[in-house]
């Protein structure tokens, strides 16, 4: 999932400073899952924001409403007899739904309550760890189903660097090393011929918004 | 036992401290109660085993975001004592209530009754 956190309570009062009437737009998927944009999230950041204004006697009407999703279209619609009435729209999606919205309002200003962290996994209650960049090559199948790019701190494809050291990264300690990770996993698979093969660079220069659209669902073009 | 309590308070009853919500904490203050106190069981205690160790958890980050909106943040507590102490809660009770008055008028009813 998509983990997301919420931006600093002062950050997001001087976002709204010039507006009046401001619609709260929650997401009811990742960060309602993360504990950072749901329902919930809405009427605590609503409330604190209500009690804000009311103290510097500039009052705001903060209006609240959940989507399923602000990175479907579909779940947008219901948005649109609503933005009207509203100075502008606060998102507390991830960057892609806060865009998204953007995107369906251009009239309106759209602005960011969270921070877009990254795509985790979740350890407990409210304990989140990274475990990918969504890199577009993924190397999981020959890795033992550890990310050398997320975990490892210098993204190496082939093996670690001169900095392992005894399990641990030489940034920090506590750190594991990805690739000792990997050595561990792949041995205990019998598979450490895995590691041999070599992963050639990845493209990471002159990247641009990819796009996907999976097998079979390419629009029809007209006869 | 017939004990005194402040008249002041309203008690609002919950099956354990677990159930405490941030909203329940902040919207009270938020509609302009001077305090909110949550009352659990002792740590160690909880027949749900860790209820009112998060609703300490909660009662500390309600205190968090009433600092950063502008209002004291020790104006919502966290007491914890056994069901058998009466006197303890009643003392607690008063307690609360001499902190809040020294505190004063929450900002935001405060600024109502100016206007």
């Amino acid at each position: 999932m998509i983990v997301a956190k919420r931006k600093p309570f002062n950050e997001i009062k001087s976002l709204l400073k010039d507006y009046k009437k401001v619609l709260n737009v929650g997401c009811g998927t990742c960060v309602a899952v993360c504990l950072a944009g749901g329902e919930k999230e809405v009427a605590i950041l609503n409330a604190e924001l209500d009690m804000a204004r009311k103290i510097e006697d500039n009052p705001v009407e903060m209006g609240a409403i959940t989507v399923e999703r602000q990175c479907d279209m579909e779940y947008l619609e219901v948005l649109d007899s609503m933005v009207n009435e509203y100075d502008a729209l606060l998102s507390m999606a991830c960057g892609a739904g806060i865009q998204f919205l953007a995107e369906r309002y251009p009239g309106k200003p759209v602005l960011p309550a969270v921070d877009t962290t990254f795509i985790g996994v979740n350890q407990a209650v409210g304990w989140y760890e990274e475990r990918c960049r969504s890199c577009s090559s993924c190397v999981l199948g020959l890795t033992g189903g550890i990310c050398p790019v997320t975990m490892c701190a210098k993204g190496l494809y082939n093996g670690p660097c001169g900095g392992t050291n005894n399990g641990s990264c030489e940034i920090d300690k506590n750190q594991p090393c990805a690739w000792y990770m990997i050595y561990e996993r792949l041995k205990g698979q019998n598979r450490l011929d895995c590691i041999m093969e070599i992963t050639p660079p990845p493209e990471w220069q002159n990247q641009i918004p990819r796009t996907v659209i999976q097998p079979g669902y390419k629009k029809p073009e007209k006869a | 036992m017939r004990l005194d309590y402040p008249s002041n308070i309203k008690i609002i009853r919950v099956p354990c401290t677990g159930k405490v919500d941030v909203m329940h904490l902040l919207g009270a203050i938020q509609k302009g109660a001077d305090g909110v106190y949550a009352v659990g069981c002792m740590e160690g205690a909880c027949h749900y085993n860790e209820g009112n160790l998060r609703a300490r958890e909660r009662v500390m980050h309600v205190q968090k975001l009433l600092e950063e909106v502008g209002i004291e943040g020790d104006r919502v507590r966290m007491y914890n004592l056994s069901s058998g102490e009466g006197p303890t809660f009643a003392a607690y009770a008063k307690e609360m209530t001499e902190h809040i008055k020294k505190l004063g008028p929450n900002p935001l009813s405060r600024r109502k009754k100016t206007k």
